[in-house]
């Protein structure tokens, strides 16, 4: 359940944000997830839900913008979108590979009033 | 709520333990909320904003961001002193306490070693750690299913490590949380023992590839068990081909001294 202590965080930094613009409340979130990042969906939305509460986020629209996960092979150089963390070359079998996006989980924007 | 694990235990708090007796309470960890509340989320990318007059405020922060903040702060505070830092991960059970134990009492380490041990409840394993002679500091994280920088920022204020010496942090017994969370460390050991199935490292894939040496362990048991050794070395080589290997009997002592030699080449 790490997606808790991650939806706090989320929470903080979008209030930190907004303090800095002077606003009293946020109306809307725009998140990135990226699907190779080690957050269950279901997981950090029911999280979100809970670590909103009280705080300047309180009524705002949240959006989950899923990333999905791209790799490329080290050694024939081919990109690939992998299934998850266990990469594997399709075109060479290659293990060597680097996941080049869909470990993403950020705070994209907020929106203010 | 437990503003670390979401888990709706309200005695949840960290608890930072000085092997001096010494406790106070972090105050990082609220639970204001109580009331049920609803709101509309999904999967939406239509943009169709209700607030025409909001004004978007681009942040591109990471999730993150003030834990990796505080984990570098730890990270400059290592390298400002030559401390070579440790984070032990592993599950319940695969020996991450004996491990401590039995590498202070080889006295075989040519630094000062100390310890912050990460456990939800108890001093239990600090306790082990401070009969085997070293300065220790226990951190109860409460409910909480890891360590976070910000933890081992408070427990280094307590135990104050000296130049040149060896930091073991001892995380929470979890496969999963921890691997998430960059403590500052200068490397991260997951310990896995032989008993819990050479897939390990397919089905805890975050664990091992942001580790960077992997401790076997219980490796007396193999002559009693179905387990294949190379099977395990191969699937956690899957995940994280750099990962290095040093296969352990912490009960008998077999092959302690190749990781041994490898913290006094640290």
């Amino acid at each position: 359940m790490h997606e808790f202590s991650i939806a706090v965080n989320i929470v903080e930094i979008a209030e930190e944000t907004a303090k800095l613009h002077h606003a009293e409340k946020i109306s809307g979130i725009v998140l990135e997830i990226g699907e190779a990042s080690g957050i269950v969906p279901e997981a950090l939305e029911m999280a979100m839900q809970s670590a909103v509460k009280n705080t300047m986020l309180e009524n705002a629209k949240i959006t989950f913008i899923y990333i999905p996960a791209k790799a490329i092979c080290n050694d024939c150089n081919k990109e690939f979108n992998p299934d998850n963390l266990i990469a594997v070359c399709p075109h060479c079998s290659s293990f060597n590979v680097t996941i080049t996006s869909g470990k993403e989980m950020r705070v994209k924007s907020i929106e203010i009033d | 709520m437990c503003d670390t694990c979401g888990c709706s235990n309200n005695s949840g708090y960290t608890i930072i333990t000085s092997s001096g007796g010494h406790t106070h309470h972090g105050d990082d960890h609220q639970h204001p909320h109580t009331h049920p509340h609803q709101h509309d989320h999904g999967n939406e990318e239509n943009h169709s904003h209700h607030h025409h007059s909001g004004k978007i405020i681009e942040v591109e922060k990471d999730a993150l961001y003030h834990n990796n903040l505080l984990a570098e702060r730890n990270r400059g505070f290592f390298e400002a002193k030559n401390i070579v830092a440790l984070n032990l991960v592993s599950s319940p059970g695969a020996g991450k306490t004996l491990l401590l134990e039995k590498t202070v009492q080889s006295r075989q380490v040519k630094r000062i070693i100390s310890v912050i041990e990460g456990d939800q409840q108890t001093t239990r394993d600090a306790d082990r750690i401070k009969s085997a002679g070293v300065p220790v500091v226990q951190v109860n994280t409460g409910s909480g299913c890891h360590l976070d920088a910000s933890m081992v920022h408070s427990a280094l204020k307590e135990l104050q490590p000296p130049d040149n010496s060896i930091l073991m942090i001892e995380n929470v017994g979890n496969l999963v949380c921890p691997a998430m969370f960059d403590l500052g460390e200068t490397a991260r050991v997951v310990v896995i023992s032989v008993t819990e199935g050479e897939d390990k490292p397919l089905k805890y894939p975050y664990m091992f590839q942001s580790s960077h040496v992997c401790i076997i362990n219980k490796t007396d048991l193999l002559p009693h068990l179905d387990f294949n050794l190379d099977e395990l070395k191969n699937n956690a080589l899957k995940i994280n081909h750099h990962l290095q290997f040093f296969e352990i009997s912490l009960r008998s002592g077999t092959g302690l001294e190749n990781w041994l030699e490898w913290l006094n080449k640290q």
